[in-house]
Formats: structure tokens, sequence, C-alpha cells
């Protein structure tokens, strides 16, 4: 009956009948029994969720608990093998995207489904698009409804800027702009934060409120649980492919739901200590890099960071901060600056020179550059190293050498495997990222860089992950971490520096360090401080 | 104003620039009709690829068809004159034998592009692999059975010919030479330009072209908005073999009545260097295809009217295979300089896989 986001009458008659003398509506959404079965796994096993008019739902749980697969099943992108879907009421088969968008169903989805090269308009009409006669398309009409729309919920959208062009926060707009020009009565919102400054994430959550006000439903997916504190109406948590319970967020805290979602009680962060930083391990000075377009993208970076400490590299993604770390490592040759590691210049080192001076690396993307994924898991754990004795005897491999250190490690570092001999393939994320650290982290070293260390795994391997980071820091590494995650950057580093267009724009003490200031650092350079000099805080020294 | 002009002639270098624009514009309007001939395979082959990328699908066996058609139109002409008769239809020489044989050599591009659609889309096997089988196919194929026909040298059905403009349009002053180019053609090189204005407003401004171009950028988010990305691949792929069908039939059937070997001559991936010189765009391939064959009229003109002066004497003493190689190296060059600067479309070559909706 709200099917058209402009008949606001209709608006207001929900509004009215959201009152609580008014009789109990059917919920927008319910899905019930719902079972889907994968080979070797129950992705969701019987799983009930029920969303209310006006309501924010936030579905929380771990990656791979099995709320992907069921918002896929609401996008009928997937088939449940058992199972209903009732929309106010009256049961619906979704057999496609193209149903679930013209039941009002729409889905923002965690990595954006916009084209770059299309413009703001194009990208919001493709698939329901705004026709003047059976071929061609009416711009000026789409254009205008997309400015009404926006003005609607307080932003103004040029329709014809390339999405390419815009930052992450606005093509995030885009997508519910695309919802809502459908128009949307389920919002479905796939980790919509995961890439957003926190200044973005309150624009986006005021965005979200003000469409429940107008009465959408909105189903909130995420693992941040204090987002999920602030947002929600209600809480559905799942595990394993199971609801494990539901929650009001004035009747919880964080330490009850990361309970509820992992299974039992975690230590959300990690006790870091104190640390002690001796001398300087990694000294950057001036480096400048380029991209593969031939753009700079690093623009005069100095840096140090000291054995014993953490520096964690806050900043918006494509800032940089995969250039920087490729130059350090070796893989990318600088066009400017230098490298020092522990006084031994590395600037124009092989990856092979630098991780043979103690430089040790995980990749961004394990499954690109981390990990030979067709490989078995101990040559994997060799790649770094098998030319060397114990593992190569002249030309040729000591299987028996990589067998046992294999073991060994796999222990050690508690990846969850059958055998050393299977396929990294065939590990979940979180075990292929602790092989990674079992390769990196298992000798002596003097620096360690991790680029977005633990991205899309789940809450153990993370904790896993961060204790062995601090470990090697107390054994007196220098750690360098990149991650788009702020909150890991805040959690782990003894000194916090944030990247802007190339550049360290300010650096601060990891215990002091105030969120927003560093949001807003990420987002916008600090322009009104850039003349604050950028060593300003020295190492807790 | 003749002082003018000799002035500028006499200076050096400028000068023999001056004398080449002048050359060319003299012999111009002359040669203009003979470029749109022959770039018409080649740009229909560019089309071709235009329309097959632009929604995510490499073709490199356009060679391949263009070389099926030209052959099967040819032979399907030989089998039909008797039957359906070669009596003339009237404009453009046409006769119903030419006409149906047209149609199946329109048919078998279709197939033949159904197979390469099938394999790169459905099967997903590697494009570049699945294009160079119908290459190969192709000229094993024609080239046995054009050698067992052959040998009776039989009578095709013809072939399609030209229309002649009335005076009153093409002595126009300025513009004459253009409708002349145009209109002094057969019917396949005339809707060359029809195709080409089209293709061009539909890719840009039309449903059918938002999605397709949506499919070829970014497959998954057309298919999160309802986008069923096979089907718009598959049907973007057959239309594109009715586009290398058709510039495969005209060398068969309007540029020569008779079928030869390989008579393709590379134009198919001559006409895919258009295509990425235009940036894959309608009117940008159909302006390179121009371009690469401006440069083979012009060296042709070279030798039959030889231009005046210092430049006349420079150009003649240039190697005549020079001329003949101009398209091909103007394709190197114009791919070295400008490709750098030329961005296929994102999914360009990429099977797409649906999400598991096992």
């Amino acid at each position: 009956m709200f099917l058209s986001p402009f008949a606001t009458e209709a608006v207001m008659t929900i509004e009215a009948a959201m009152t609580p003398e008014a009789p109990v509506i059917a919920p927008a959404l319910e899905m019930r029994g719902i079972t889907k079965r994968y080979p070797g796994v129950v992705a969701n096993d019987h799983i009930d969720v029920e969303v209310r008019p006006g309501e924010i739902h936030a579905l929380l749980g771990e990656n791979g608990a099995g709320k992907t697969t069921l918002m896929n099943i609401l996008y009928g992108l997937a088939r449940p093998d058992e199972g209903v879907i009732l929309l106010d009421g009256r049961e619906t088969t979704i057999a496609g995207p193209s149903d679930a968008i013209a039941r009002g169903i729409n889905m923002v989805h965690q990595h954006f489904m916009l084209v770059p090269v299309f413009t703001v308009a194009e990208n919001i009409l493709l698939g329901e698009e705004t026709m003047a006669g059976p071929i061609f398309l009416d711009r000026k009409e789409a254009h205008r409804r997309i400015v009404e729309l926006g003005k609607r919920f307080g932003f103004e959208i040029d329709p014809e800027a390339k999405v390419g062009s815009l930052s992450v926060g606005w093509q995030q707009r885009v997508e519910i702009l695309k919802a809502l020009y459908r128009d949307a009565r389920i919002l479905v919102l796939d980790e919509p934060t995961a890439v957003l400054t926190p200044q973005e994430t309150q624009e986006i959550f005021a965005v979200l409120r003000r469409l429940a006000q107008e009465g959408h439903s909105i189903v909130f997916i995420s693992h941040k649980l204090y987002e999920v504190l602030d947002i929600a109406d209600r809480i559905t948590v799942i595990r394993r492919g199971k609801v494990v319970g539901q929650r009001l967020p004035s009747e919880t805290d964080e330490d009850d739901l990361a309970a509820l979602m992992v299974g039992r009680n975690v230590q959300l962060t990690v006790d870091r200590g104190d640390s002690k930083p001796a001398d300087v391990a990694l000294e950057v000075r001036g480096l400048e890099v380029k991209d593969d377009r031939g753009s700079v993208v690093v623009q005069g970076v100095d840096l140090d960071v000291r054995s014993g400490e953490i520096l964690g590299i806050a900043g918006v993604a494509g800032n940089g901060q995969d250039e920087l770390v490729e130059a350090i490592v070796g893989l990318r040759r600088p066009s400017g600056g230098r490298i020092t590691l522990r006084g031994q210049d590395v600037t124009r080192a092989s990856p092979r020179a630098v991780n043979e001076a103690g430089v040790a690396y995980v990749p961004a993307d394990r499954h690109r550059f981390g990990l030979v994924l067709s490989f078995p898991l101990a040559d994997n754990l060799v790649l770094t190293d098998y030319y060397r004795r114990p593992y190569a005897r002249g030309v040729l491999r000591n299987d028996q050498a990589i067998e046992a250190s294999a073991q060994e490690r796999i222990r050690e570092y508690d990846v969850r495997t059958p055998s050393a001999t299977v396929r990294a393939s065939t590990l979940s994320g979180g075990n292929q990222q602790k092989l990674v650290v079992a390769r990196e982290f298992a000798r002596d070293l003097a620096l360690l860089v991790l680029d977005q260390p633990t991205r899309g795994l789940d809450v153990g391997s993370i904790e896993f992950i961060h204790r062995q980071t601090i470990a090697k820091r107390d054994a007196g590494t220098a750690v360098l971490l990149v991650s788009a995650e702020l909150d890991e950057v805040l959690e782990l580093s003894d000194r916090i520096a944030v990247m802007y267009r190339g550049r360290i724009v300010a650096i601060r003490d990891g215990r002091t360090a105030d969120k927003n200031e560093i949001g807003l650092l990420m987002a916008t350079g600090g322009q009104a401080r850039a003349a604050a000099p950028v060593a300003e805080t020295g190492p807790a020294a | 104003m003749d002082a003018l002009i000799n002035a500028l002639y006499s200076i050096p270098l400028v000068g023999l620039v001056f004398q080449l624009g002048g050359y060319i514009i003299a012999v111009g309007p002359n040669v203009a009709p003979g470029i749109l001939q022959a770039a018409t395979p080649v740009a229909l082959a560019a089309l071709c690829g235009v329309m097959c990328e632009r929604a995510g699908v490499v073709n490199i066996g356009i060679e391949g068809i263009m070389l099926t058609s030209a052959f099967v139109g040819w032979y399907a002409g030989v089998l039909l004159a008797p039957v359906l008769g070669t009596a003339d239809l009237g404009p453009f020489g046409a006769n119903p034998a030419l006409v149906v044989a047209l149609v199946i050599a329109l048919v078998s591009g279709v197939l033949i592009s159904w197979l390469h659609a099938w394999l790169s889309i459905s099967v997903r096997a590697d494009q570049i692999i699945s294009g160079t089988i119908i290459n190969i196919v192709a000229v094993g194929l024609t080239g046995y059975l054009n050698n067992l026909i052959s040998k009776a040298s039989p009578n095709g059905a013809g072939a399609f010919t030209q229309f002649k403009p009335p005076h009153e349009l093409t002595d126009l002053p300025v513009v004459g030479w253009l409708l002349g180019m145009f209109l002094s053609q057969g019917p396949i090189a005339m809707s060359v330009i029809v195709i080409v204005v089209i293709f061009q407003v539909l890719l840009f401004r039309s449903r059918w072209g938002l999605r397709s171009r949506a499919v070829g950028e970014h497959p998954r988010a057309a298919e999160t908005v309802g986008i069923d990305v096979i089907r718009v691949r598959y049907r973007n792929v057959l239309i594109g073999g009715v586009f290398a069908a058709l510039g495969g039939a005209y060398l068969s059937m309007e540029a020569t009545n008779s079928f030869q070997q390989e008579m393709t001559t590379g134009r198919g991936f001559v006409g895919l260097a258009a295509m990425i010189v235009g940036r894959w765009s309608p009117v940008g391939a159909f302006g390179a295809a121009l371009l690469f064959y401006s440069s083979t009229a012009l060296g042709n003109s070279i030798k039959f009217a030889r231009p005046s002066g210092d430049l006349g004497t420079i150009l003649v003493g240039l190697p005549a295979q020079l001329y003949d190689a101009l398209p091909y190296l103007l394709t190197i060059i114009i791919l070295a300089g400008v490709v750098g600067r030329s961005i296929p479309p994102a999914a360009d070559g990429q099977p797409y896989e649906r999400e598991a909706t096992a």
C-alpha cells in the first residue's frame, strides 16, 4: 500500500497505523523455516526472521554464519531447499532478482553493484529504465526524479556525475537511491559500512533512519557490534546457519552479542600491553611511488617504525597504502626516495632480498598473492624459502624436511586441516590466513608488514591473528599494519599514521587517538590542520 | 590568390604539406566512393566487434565468420541461380537467387556466431581459443570445398551493382562528393552507413544499449537489477554475426561475384583494430576503417595520377609496396599510440558465472 515513495499520503497512513492503539499489522517480511544445504554444509538451518514495517532489523553473525545465503535466497539469487517467504503475510516465491525487485525487495550489496564508467543516472536507471517510447530512455524525466529523491533524503546529487569519480560514501548513496528509485519497501544492506569512515557511517545511518520513518523496512547485515546496537530496532543473531537469539538493543550489550555470535565468550579487544620501542628498524624518507597507470600515488612519505612497536596506517582504501606497502617489500620500484632497513638501503632491493633481510609480508589478497591455492599446504608454507636448506638439497626438494616443518607449523598456528597435503583452496578463509601467518611469522623478523590481515575473517581468527601480531611485537619486531578497518588500527597500533591522497597527514599516539578525529583525517586529510608537522608525535619512548 | 598558393607551395616541407593537401582535395571526390567500398567489410567486422565486446564477449572469430559467409553466400547463389533464376528485380542488380543467397549467407554467419556464443558464454571456454577455432576451421573448410566446387567453374548468381545517383546531387558544391561517396554504392556498402548511425544512437540512448554496456562493464551488477546477462550476451553476439556475415557477403556478392580462397585476407582482424582505434563506438570504428582505406586509396591514386612538382617526385620514388602496406602500418602505429588511452569494457572477455544457484 505504500508502494510509491511519492505517495506521501500512503506514508502518513502507515505512520498513523503504527501508533500503539492501531491493530497489529502483518510483518512486511517473514522468512519461515528457511533451509539451504550446500554439499557438506547446511548454510541455513530452519531460519526464522520477521521484519516489521518501518523497522530496522539487524542480522548479526560472523562471516560464514549464513547471513549472505539467507539474503541471496530473499533476493532470488539462491533457492531454499525448505521454508517459505511471506510478504505482508502472503506466501511468495522469488525466482530471481527481477522477481524480488518487482515485489519491492532491494539489496545494497557489500561490494557495490555499480558500473564505474556509467553516470549516476545510468546506474540508477539500469534494469528499471524510465522510457520515452518503446526504445529510447527518458533521461530528462529520470534526472528530475533522481534529484527529487535525493532532496527528500537530504542530499544533493548530480545525476550526470560518473560513479567511478565518487567517494565510497557517495557510491553508497547511489546504491540506496537505486533501491528507492525502484520503490523499495524492503531494503537489505549487506555490510554497508565496511568501507566507510565513521562520519560517512553516521551520515548513512541518518538516511536509513529517515527511510524507516517513512515506512520502509530495512534489513541491516553486519558483524560490527556497536553499529548494530546503534542503528537497529531489533537484532537477530545467526551462528552456523541457525538463529541463536533475538535481542532488543536496549536489553543487550556488545559482550552479550559477541558471545551469542561466536558461541563462547570472546575477548573483543586484545590487550596489547605496553610497547617497548627500541631502535628504528624501518626508515622511509621522501618515498614516491607510481601506480600501474603511472600516476604518483605515494607522494613523499616519511615514516619510522621502531623495533617493538606497531605502526598502524589508517586511510580510506585507495589512498596509496597498497603502493606504499608494495614498495617497502620490493614488489614495486619507487620513483623516488629511500627505504632503509636496520641501516641497510633496500630501496631497489628485490622481493627476495627484502625477504632475506628479515621482512615478512602478509598481503591484502591472500588468494592472489598470499597463497597458491592449487598447491598443498606444505608447499605453501615454504614459498619464501623453498630454495634454502633444509627444504632444498641442491636443485632437489627435501620432501621430508618440508613435510616435517609443515606439521609443526600447522600445529603451532592452529590451522584446521585434515592434513598438510590437501590443497590450500580447500581451507576456510580464516584457516587460509592462518596458513599465511604461519609461513610469515615463523622466524626471526626485523619487520612485519601486514596489509589488511583480517579482512573477511571470523571473530575467532581475528583474535588469533591479533594475538600473534602482539606477540611478534613483544619479541622485538617492528610491525607495519595497514588496514581499512579503522577499529583494527585503533585496537592494535602503538602509533597511528593517517594516509590521505598519498601523504601521511598526521601521526597520533595509539592509546590516546580519538576515533572521530582519525575518521575525519581519513576523509578530508585534515585540510584545516594541514600545516601541522608530520612528525609532531614521536614514538612513545 | 594563385600567387599566394604558389608562394605557400614553394616553402620547403611546409610547401610539401600544402601540395599534399591540394592533391587530396583534387583527387578526393573521385576516390571517395572507392574508399567506402574498401572500408565496408572492415567496418562491418569492426561493428561486429563493437556489438560483441560492448556486451563483454571478445570475438576474434570475425575473420572466420566473414569467410564462411562469403563462401556460403556465393555457393548458395550457384545452387539457387538455376532454380530461382537471375531475372533482374530492378535496383542494385538484385535477382531472386542473389537475394535469397544473401539471406542464407547471413544465416550462416549467425550460426557460426552461435557456436562462438555457446562456447564462450555457456561453456565458458576461453574466448580467444573459441575464436581461433572458428578462424582455422573456416579457412580449412571453405578452402577445401572451394577446391571441390571450383573445378566445375560454376556460374554464380552474379553480384549486387552500384546505385547511380543523379548528377544534380553529386555535382552540388562542397557536399556533392560526400553524397557521391555515400550514394554511388551497392546495397551492402550503403547499409553500413545506416547501421552505423542506428547502432550509435541505440547503443547510447536506448534501453537495449544501456543494458548491453552494463553487461560488458559489470555483469554482476546487471544481474542484480534483474538483467539476464547470458541472454544479452547471446543476443549481441548473434546480431554481431549478422554484421560480420554482411561483411563477408560483400566480398563475394557485391565487390566481386566469385569466391576465392582466404579472400578475407585479415579484414576481420583489421576490423578489430578499427574497433579499438574507434574506442568501441560504432561511429569511431567506422571512422577508423575509413581512415585506414583512405591511405590505400591515396596510394593507388598516386600510382595512377601522379601529383605535380616535388611532391610527385618524392611520392613516386617510394616503393609501391609501401602504399599497399599503409593501412596495416597505420593500424600498428595508431594502436601503439592510441591504445593506451582506449579502454575496453571492463568485463570484456570474461565469462560470466551466475552466483551459486545450485
